[in-house]
């Protein structure tokens, strides 16, 4: 479908925002979805967590089908003793902390990072870890930490520059790393007791990545379909027609909706950045989830020089989360966000107490932004 | 965390092994890592998360998909 030249037309996104289409195409899921039903969907990644509230998908599907929000969103998922040990490294007189953004606001036991920055410790938000290395260039009389988090979409870009600093032989360089593996997460989520799934939309970035064979065995041994899934409106809405057609029909296939971007094979050059330069952790904690094997990566020894938990002295102290919070629970799902009991009253974006509270696709954020707008929107028709 | 968006190479350079690009999305320009998709040119829309190109978008999908979409309701059970 050509692209309407607007003035800021985005080609390969606007396409896939067609309100004509997805008036069909919600359509087509009132039908396939009918009344006897009822479907609960989870949505593995954050992203799209942020793209069902953001567009409103909830208020124009029917209400037999539920979403139940996943744990891929890194900084929800990390502990807050991880948090901790990287503030820890930052203490040092020497030390630069690069994080994400996403990072900032995030709570620690003593405060976010942003409270570190602000009481004097050297913070610095970076978009890429490559802007985190050439901080290293640009400061040689310092140590500059890189703070790394993120699912595989991220942890190659990470590997990749490990490599480079190794190849220019930059010393005053290393990443505190938190890089966490999206199946062992969806594996976890599977066997625990209290979850009913009835099929999954699969993670489109974290997919272009590992590819679509990763998941054959939640279609094979678990009987659960599954489909990978871009993040505009159509292509979200495209999955749960998918995903409804399946059920409906009685199978479970692993499917690739976002075919465009995620080829079934993955991205090659990808995964041989992060085999040379990760080894899988033997345990990692999640947040709400607790202690899983294999579900992490740790910079192996060949590149030990640049991983900052053997350069440096490490606290790791497990924090347990604030009691009153119910983080764990709505992480696996078995509470919605609203349901917490600090959710909107002393847990909210400007003062978060949880970490799902403060990235834009934390659950908690993203359902207390959307119910905002709504509230918004009710009265401004209200008083017209 | 996870977002990438699809972007235009305005043009290549390499230097010293790392292939890197000029990548306009939108009204934004940036400089990219084109180190994991070696099959992208100028002119190719990449999906770009945290300065690095991770997937080049194919087109002939894209028109697949828009046509699946297209047709929704129509040709399905
Ligand atoms: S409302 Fe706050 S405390 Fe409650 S689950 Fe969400 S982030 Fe955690």
């Amino acid at each position: 479908m050509p692209c309407r030249l607007k003035a800021n037309c985005m080609k390969f996104v606007d396409e896939f925002r067609e309100p004509a289409l997805i008036v069909k195409t919600v359509d087509e899921i009132r039908r396939l979805a009918g009344t006897t039903r009822h479907y609960r969907i989870m949505e593995v990644c954050g992203g799209h967590t942020y793209a069902i509230y953001r567009f409103g998908l909830k208020d124009i599907l029917p209400e037999n089908i539920e979403f139940i929000h996943g744990p891929g969103c890194p900084v929800c998922v990390l502990p807050m003793g991880r948090i901790d040990d990287g503030l820890s490294i930052a203490q040092r007189p020497d030390v630069i902390l690069a994080a994400f953004g996403d990072m900032m606001r995030v709570p620690g036991t003593q405060g976010s990072p942003l409270e570190h920055k602000a009481r004097g410790m050297d913070v610095r938000i970076v978009y890429s870890p490559s802007d985190a290395l050439k901080l290293a260039r640009l400061h040689p009389e310092k140590h500059v930490v890189f703070f790394a988090i993120g699912f595989e979409t991220t942890a190659p870009s990470t590997a990749l520059t490990v490599m480079r600093a190794k190849a220019e032989g930059i010393h005053n360089f290393s990443v505190f790393c938190n890089h966490v593996t999206i199946i062992p997460a969806m594996r976890a989520i599977l066997d625990s007791p209290d979850m009913r799934l009835d099929g999954f939309i699969g993670p489109g970035h974290v997919s272009t990545v590992i590819g679509c064979r990763p998941y054959e065995w939640i279609a094979q041994d678990q009987g659960k379909p599954i489909v990978v899934s871009g993040f505009e409106p159509l292509d979200m809405l495209q999955s749960i027609v998918m995903l409804l057609r399946q059920l409906n029909a009685g199978e479970c296939k692993v499917e690739n909706q976002y075919q465009r971007v995620v080829p079934w094979e993955g991205n090659r050059a990808a995964l041989r950045a992060m085999a040379e330069v990760f080894e899988l952790r033997p345990s990692f904690e999640w947040r709400g989830l607790g202690f899983i094997s294999q579900s992490a990566l740790m910079i192996n020894d060949k590149y030990a020089e640049w991983d900052a938990e053997k350069r440096f002295e490490l606290p790791g102290i497990r924090v347990t989360d604030p009691t009153a919070a119910q983080c764990g629970e709505v992480l696996k799902g078995v509470l919605k966000p609203h349901q917490c009991r600090l959710f909107g009253r002393e847990c909210t974006p400007e003062r978060p107490v949880g970490a799902l509270m403060v990235s834009s696709e934390g659950s908690c954020a993203a359902y207390h932004n959307y119910e905002h707008r709504k509230a918004a929107l009710t009265s401004l028709s209200a008083s017209a | 965390m996870c977002l990438a968006i699809p972007g235009k190479i305005l043009d290549c350079e390499e230097a010293s092994g790392a292939r890197t690009a000029r990548v306009q999305f939108g009204g934004i320009v940036r400089q990219v890592s084109l180190d994991f998709v070696p099959e992208a040119g100028v002119g190719d829309y990449v999906v770009v998360h945290v300065g690095v190109a991770i997937s080049r978008v194919n087109r002939e999908e894209a028109e697949r998909t828009c046509q699946l979409l297209g047709a929704m309701g129509i040709t399905e059970d």
